[in-house]
């Protein structure tokens, strides 16, 4: 049976780490596939504008391209080039939540995220998310310090 | 376009003579008030002209008419959907993998911001003020059929909206009646479509602009004494100027993040004085019943606090106007009768909620002078007399102050902001049927956005009278159009319905676990 890991991005240096110990756990695995996640940290219930609202479709695409190009594609092609099976998503949403959802949705068995992050385009995933990833999660959470 | 480069031209000549008149201020002021009333008079008398023998305007017979025929074709929609509705707020129909879109909340909120505000606070304070606490019953009766309205307009506005490959949309009544008239095999479609971008426009320079510079200098000048309204008037219009021209998104962004902040402060203030006035509450009711029928001495008797009631309440929540279609049709969603059942919670929390918590503490308060002797209500005129003379928002602002005494205050705060954040919304209707009219394009919409900034400053010169007449005139003719065209339209929101109904009923459209 093929063991799915789930890695949480956040754009900033540290994701290296987690892609780094995934490796390395992919591999002693042996028969694993490894996804790449960035949430981008976006919630139904904050307020807009009428006009940020008829711009909101033509921004969430731009942000997932965004996302996509600058922080999962690199990922992705880092892990292949190093033999891994690995594919990539970005979705928007409390991050901690759509994390698990992802991990969920795609049969992930592990959560591999970074404590901190280092800057960097958004610091998404880390400080409270980490912890309310880690109490929240269906599947075991690895958080690499 | 030759009047309209006129009044181009004529725009910066008259902002730039504001200034220069300064020591002159008062007679600017009553200038501009006298050419303002003289200008839109013909207009506000069609569109409030009486019924034939009667003091009735035919145009709350409109409303009133197009309500209650919703909500019986409907089969009273807005009662049986109301819970389903707020479960589609609640994000349990929404589908996890569309996060990132507008989400019904969002587009619920931010068609509130531009309803809740100054018809809250100055219009029920109008309508009370001249119709009596009976005003309130048919406020929250108009507020009730009105939620059918709203569904009519809102699922419309969704189903027939313009998606630009760029991923951007426009909506609103011009799309639903243009495309829905000629879907229908319709004629006129496009003429309606046109008067109704028309009337929107008036009604965003008028109810979404210039009532609310208007209010809003108002309340200022109670704080900080009396002083000419153009200040405030080139203050405002400078702010929305760097916001819908500027694109300074940052104010926009703090005003979207607190405008519902002050909504709850009022709110709360408002159950606070309620609930520390228990004792009073149930006299306060029965004002308002018997005032519905009776009047209790208001000038017109009870149909007198009818049609305030009615006109405050159409005013606010705008239901039948189709502004909120314009603002619910950015949510992407497959069914665009859930923007139908999420609008119909708008004028339950504007009008019969917020409307009422304005009304009851005014009625509290004890602003409002009686008669000892008869128990009516003593007339100034054709209003009620009040403590210190107060009205509009002045009076909210006393009836709350009679409890709390530094509330007046913060009323001043989110009086500014209710009506700047309105203004930021209507800014977006007008625009949207300005490019309908001329065009989407930067130098259109550049246009449009200098104008409506002119008029925020002569809104804050004019005096009350002519800039409420002509308000409520600009809005209550967008419903003229936007109801004329649901009644050819709304066979099209019934099968919507239809299939909708039976596709819950079996299962089909269920629930998301999140």
């Amino acid at each position: 049976m093929t063991t799915k890991l789930v890695i949480g991005l956040d754009g900033a240096g540290s994701g290296d780490r987690a892609l780094s110990y995934a490796t390395d756990l992919a591999k002693r695995i042996g028969d694993c596939e490894l996804l790449v996640a960035y949430v981008i940290e976006w919630s139904p219930y904050s307020f807009q504008t009428a006009e940020e609202n008829a711009q909101r479709h033509k921004r969430r695409e731009e942000e997932i391209s965004t996302a996509m190009t600058r922080v999962v594609d690199p990922a992705v092609e880092g892990l292949r080039k190093n033999g891994m099976t690995a594919s990539g998503i970005v979705r928007h949403g409390d991050v901690a939540h759509t994390l698990n959802s992802i991990c969920e949705k795609e049969g992930g068995h592990q959560i591999i995220v970074c404590r901190s992050s280092e800057g960097g385009i958004t610091k998404r995933i880390f400080g409270s998310s980490t912890a309310n990833l880690v109490m929240s999660a269906t599947v075991p959470v690895t958080v690499i310090g | 376009m030759k009047i309209l480069n006129k009044a181009l031209l004529a725009a910066p000549a008259i902002a730039a003579a504001l200034p220069a008149h300064a020591q002159d201020a008062m007679s600017l002021d009553e200038r501009v008030n006298t050419i303002f009333a003289e200008f839109t008079g013909p207009f506000v008398s069609l569109i409030f002209a009486p019924l034939p023998g009667t003091s009735f305007p035919w145009i709350v017979l409109w409303l009133v008419v197009a309500a209650s025929v919703f909500t019986i074709y409907f089969s009273f929609v807005q009662l049986r959907y109301f819970s389903h509705a707020v479960s589609l707020v609640k994000g349990d129909y929404s589908d996890p993998d569309d996060a990132g879109e507008v989400s019904h909340f969002q587009a619920l909120a931010t068609a509130l911001s531009g309803t809740v505000g100054l018809g809250n606070i100055a219009g029920v304070a109008v309508a009370v003020g001249i119709g009596g606490p009976g005003a309130t019953f048919w406020m929250i009766l108009a507020g009730l059929l009105g939620m059918a309205s709203k569904f009519t307009e809102c699922t419309l506005g969704v189903k027939y909206r313009n998606e630009y490959p760029d991923g951007t949309v426009s909506g609103g009544p011009m799309y639903y009646i243009s495309k829905g008239f000629k879907e229908r095999g319709l004629p006129g479609g496009g003429a309606l479509a046109i008067l109704f971008s028309v009337f929107c426009i008036l009604g965003a320079l008028g109810g979404g602009n210039m009532f609310q510079a208007n209010q809003a200098h108002a309340q200022i000048a109670g704080i900080v004494g009396d002083y000419p309204g153009w200040i405030t008037g080139l203050v405002f219009a400078g702010v929305v100027f760097a916001v819908i021209v500027g694109g300074i998104k940052s104010i926009a962004n703090v005003t979207e993040k607190v405008v519902p902040f002050m909504g709850i402060l009022y709110v709360g203030a408002a159950l606070v004085i309620l609930l520390v006035n228990y004792d009073q509450i149930g006299w306060a009711f029965g004002q308002i019943f018997a005032g519905a029928f009776t009047g209790l001495g208001v000038a017109g008797g009870f149909v007198g606090a009818l049609i305030q009631g009615f006109k405050r309440a159409a005013f606010s929540n705008e239901a039948g106007v189709g502004s909120a279609a314009i603002a619910h049709s950015a949510v992407r969603t497959k069914e665009p009768i859930t923007e139908g059942f999420v609008s119909l919670l708008e004028p339950l929390i504007d009008t019969v909620v917020i409307c009422t918590m304005t009304a009851l503490v005014i009625t509290i308060s004890g602003q409002l002078l009686i008669d000892p002797d008869t128990g009516l209500y003593m007339l100034d005129g054709s209003a009620i007399a009040t403590v210190d003379g107060n009205s509009g928002v002045s009076l909210t602002s006393a009836a709350f102050g009679a409890s709390i005494s530094w509330f007046p205050y913060v009323l001043a705060i989110a009086v500014v902001l209710f009506a700047f954040s309105t203004m930021i919304s209507w800014s977006y209707y007008g625009l949207k049927s300005w490019t309908y009219l001329f065009g989407e394009g930067k130098t259109s919409e550049l246009i449009f956005k200098v104008i409506f900034c002119v008029f925020i400053v002569i809104g804050a010169a004019a005096s009350l009278g002519p800039v409420i007449d002509f308000s409520d005139a600009a809005i209550f003719a967008m419903a003229v159009v936007n109801i004329t065209a649901l009644y050819f339209l709304m066979s099209i929101v019934r099968e919507e319905l239809r299939s909708y109904s039976e596709r819950l009923r079996s299962g089909e459209i269920k629930k998301f676990a999140h």
